[in-house]
């Protein structure tokens, strides 16, 4: 026996307890990370896939706590990544002992996770949540009868009063120091019999196995993949197969079932509902209608559902947008001065110039989106803490399914015509790759708000004044119009394949908690800093690279001497413009939009148009920027700039105008989103799958659009 | 035999057998949908391709597509 010295001296090795935190979702995990005081968070991904995980660690009592916060799961299937994360990381990583969570005022279907877990043959503590909850809907749990049913401590928690959270700690320690859980899962006398006949087996040829053998016949039974491959190299194996083909048909036979995982699904519930039977007591079944109900009567009602939630969804987007840019235009300016104050103590130029258009203007591009990014988390937070999340898609998915999109596709493409980052950032609320990936490609489509400056540009060349709000509308309309033809042509094409099916919980309405979501926008915010925003720095300074190197002398000192012998301060300001131009026309980026001039003539692009474009990636706003600059007007014209408008308007044709306008609304969304785009699809592969995509589209399309233009004009 | 898209709001039915493939009918069964479960209709989206439905306490919103795979019963108004 050790004594108590001897423990503490070596804390760290003898008292750490690592946890995985299983359930289903909405149970209310995050909210019990959360409810530990003095916990330290960390975030993170799962490795390889676009999955929060959350770590939290506190010390208790002697004890180092690790908890994980693992994806909600309704049951071992590997339907969403969530799933496929959970149950991966639960048979595969190690780990010290399992809380489930459960909510207690749905215990029975809540426990078919149990008995899914119950099986795995680790240890494990139940924690009973939202008992708060229960208390007040009558319901009553007998823990310790449960506890002992089950074999498995049972303890009443509630996340939201913290009531019980020491009782679950000292529970977790308990079995961490207690030797092997036996979890009592019973099933059914014509199982149980097969169990039996598989483990007697098992025993006469002394089967050398780390779990039981009762688990072990289980997981047989059960068409284990992993434990069938390690007894099928096992010299047993040729006497053993009969008799396990043998006990599955028994057992089909007995659910009058060809699929074994109908049969133990159907075994795990009549458990269970044992189970509920003898543990839970509530007082007089009130069948009347339930709060929820009463919502849902009027949110998803048939007729009005969907103009309450366009309502919705108009002040999340006027929050967004409208509330959002005051804190961009703080930003802006902050790093507009901060530039300038350092520029101003840098005297060498080639190094200023690194450090205020490449690092801070980077830097800054990056920041700029975390105003709008946190207002649309703080209402996506909202819509699916509270519920109403589900009843969206509930909604929408009889239009958008008819286009191989799922209901929540709504929400990311609304967003797009704002932002397209924060679009593709909350596409995550898409539970499944397929419909989030496609998703994804369309949300493009969507005319952000970057690009709106350039369509107010090329309309004033273009057309009569009253002429100009019908066609921006009927820009951003085409645009999302086509965006939902490509849906279809992608489903029809790279997204081929049967629907995935659409089966969906509607959970209970609840009061949002401030501090889950506020736990939530940080999570997503730092994610976004952390990851997206290196790369997006990086990426800008490219850019900048791209469009001031290499330098040229020769012709700098030559403007520079014809500046000097000019008196006028006009034809100062136009010389200037004049070096931009050129020097811009030398640079990497002039280079490039020169190599590629002939590939765009067949849309009646200039060279100048061509560059246009290109810095078009970097971001939106600049296209209208590098105009100015090429057309020799200075870098500071706006859209309304009436100089550059009849600039355009001489130098560039209609139909030119047109197709131009048609490559702006579909090809690569800029920079900074296309690398959140490359991070949430998952890889760098789809981001060349989307550049093909959108350039083979916006090419085409402009293509025609120029050739019926041109017949026009 | 009827199947569950065939329903009108608020009809109690009971699973007779469910006709969908693997992938589906884990997730249909994870969900509480079995056989022998009475599913209550709550609730049908516009031109009925969305349906939500009650099973034990729990409210499931599904496609018309996806409640034709599951046939059910009548329940007769006992209770
Ligand atoms: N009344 C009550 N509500 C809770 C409790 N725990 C969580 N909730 C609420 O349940 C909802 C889902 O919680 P969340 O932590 O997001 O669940 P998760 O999906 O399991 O992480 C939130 O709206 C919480 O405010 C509790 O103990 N009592």
């Amino acid at each position: 026996m050790m004594n108590h010295e001897e423990i503490k001296s070596c804390p760290v090795i003898a008292n750490h307890i690592k946890i995985a935190l299983v359930g289903q979702p909405n149970v209310g995990k995050s909210m019990l990370i959360n409810s530990v005081s003095n916990a330290h968070l960390h975030v993170g991904n799962f490795s390889g896939v676009t999955v929060d995980k959350t770590e939290v660690l506190f010390d208790y009592k002697e004890y180092h706590f690790t908890v994980v916060d693992l994806p909600g799961t309704y049951a071992f299937t590997d339907y969403t990544i969530e799933e496929r994360v959970t149950h991966e990381y639960l048979c595969a990583e190690s780990y010290d002992l399992i809380i489930n969570v459960i909510d207690s005022t749905s215990l029975e279907k809540n426990l078919q996770l149990t008995a899914e877990l119950m099986s795995m043959s680790k240890n494990m503590v139940i924690a009973l949540n939202m008992d708060d909850e229960a208390k007040k809907e009558n319901i009553e749990i007998d823990v310790a009868y449960m506890s002992e049913l089950m074999g498995i401590p049972c303890v009443k928690v509630s996340a939201v009063t913290k009531n019980g959270i020491e009782d679950l700690l000292n529970a977790v320690i308990e079995v961490r120091e207690s030797t092997a859980q036996n979890a009592k899962l019973i099933f059914s006398e014509a199982v149980e019999e097969e169990i039996a006949t598989i483990v007697n087996y098992l025993h006469k040829h002394k089967y050398e196995a780390i779990n039981s053998y009762r688990n072990i016949a289980i997981n047989l039974l059960k068409n284990n993949k992993k434990t069938y491959e390690k007894l099928h190299d096992n010299p047993i194996w040729t006497e053993l197969q009969p008799i396990l083909i043998e006990a599955s048909k028994h057992v089909e036979l007995h659910h009058d079932s060809d699929d074994i995982k109908e049969a133990f699904a159907e075994e795990y519930a009549s458990f269970n509902r044992g189970i509920v039977a003898e543990v839970l007591y509530q007082e007089v079944k009130i069948e009347k209608k339930t709060i929820t109900e009463k919502i849902d009567s009027v949110l998803i009602h048939p007729i009005a559902g969907i103009p309450i939630f366009l309502f919705f969804m108009w002040g999340l987007f006027q929050l967004t947008f409208e509330i959002g840019s005051i804190p961009m235009d703080w930003i802006d300016a902050f790093f507009g001065w901060l530039g300038d104050t350092v520029g101003a103590t840098i005297a060498n130029d080639d190094i200023r110039s690194l450090v205020v258009d490449g690092i801070i203007a980077g830097v800054g591009a990056v920041i700029l989106f975390v105003p709008n990014i946190i207002i649309l988390f703080i209402g996506i937070a909202l819509l699916e803490s509270t519920g109403y999340m589900s009843r969206v898609a509930f909604l929408l998915d009889g239009f958008f399914h008819k286009f191989g999109m799922h209901g929540q596709s709504f929400i990311p493409l609304v967003t797009g015509f704002g932002c397209s980052i924060p679009a593709y950032m909350s596409a995550r609320i898409l539970k499944n790759d397929r419909d989030r990936l496609l998703t994804l490609f369309i949300i493009g489509f969507m005319s952000c708000g970057a690009r709106l400056p350039v369509y107010v540009l090329f309309i004033g060349a273009f057309f009569a004044p009253e002429m100009a709000g019908n066609i921006l509308f009927a820009i951003y309309i085409g645009g999302a119009m086509l965006g939902m033809i490509a849906a279809k042509i992608l489903k029809m094409t790279a997204f081929q394949g049967e629907d995935e099916p659409f089966v969906m919980e509607m959970p209970k309405y609840r009061l949002p908690s401030l501090k889950l979501i506020w736990h939530t926008v940080l999570t997503k915010t730092m994610m976004y800093l952390k990851k997206a925003g290196t790369f997006i720095a990086a990426a800008s300074m490219l850019v900048w690279f791209l469009s001031n190197y290499p330098k040229n002398l020769f012709l700098e000192n030559e403007y520079t001497s014809k500046i000097e012998a000019v008196q006028a301060e006009k034809s100062k300001i136009t010389l200037e413009n004049k070096l931009a131009e050129v020097l811009l026309e030398q640079s990497y980026l002039g280079q490039i939009g020169k190599f590629i001039e002939p590939a765009f003539a067949p849309l009646g692009f200039d060279w100048k148009m061509s560059v246009a474009l290109q810095t078009g990636l970097a971001a939106k706003e600049v296209v209208v920027s590098t105009l100015g600059v090429l057309y020799a007007l200075g870098s500071d014209v706006d859209a309304q700039n009436n100089s550059l408008i009849s600039a355009i308007s001489k130098n560039i044709s209609f139909a030119s105008a047109m197709s131009f306008i048609v490559v702006i609304m579909i090809y690569l969304p800029c920079l900074a989103a296309s690398i959140v785009f490359t991070r949430e699809a998952g890889g760098v592969k789809y981001f060349f799958y989307l550049f093909t995509f959108t350039s083979v589209i916006a090419y085409s399309m402009a293509f025609i659009t120029y050739q019926i233009a041109s017949m026009f004009s | 035999m009827h199947t569950l898209n065939e329903c009108e709001k608020a009809c109690k039915v009971r699973v007779v057998k469910l006709n969908a493939k693997t992938d589906l009918k884990q997730r249909l069964i994870s969900f509480g949908i079995m056989k022998e479960c009475v599913i209550e209709v709550l609730e049908l989206a516009p031109a009925k391709s969305t349906i939500e439905i009650k099973v034990g306490k729990m409210r499931i919103a599904l496609r018309a597509q996806e409640a034709k795979l599951i046939e059910v019963e009548k329940i007769d108004d006992e209770s």
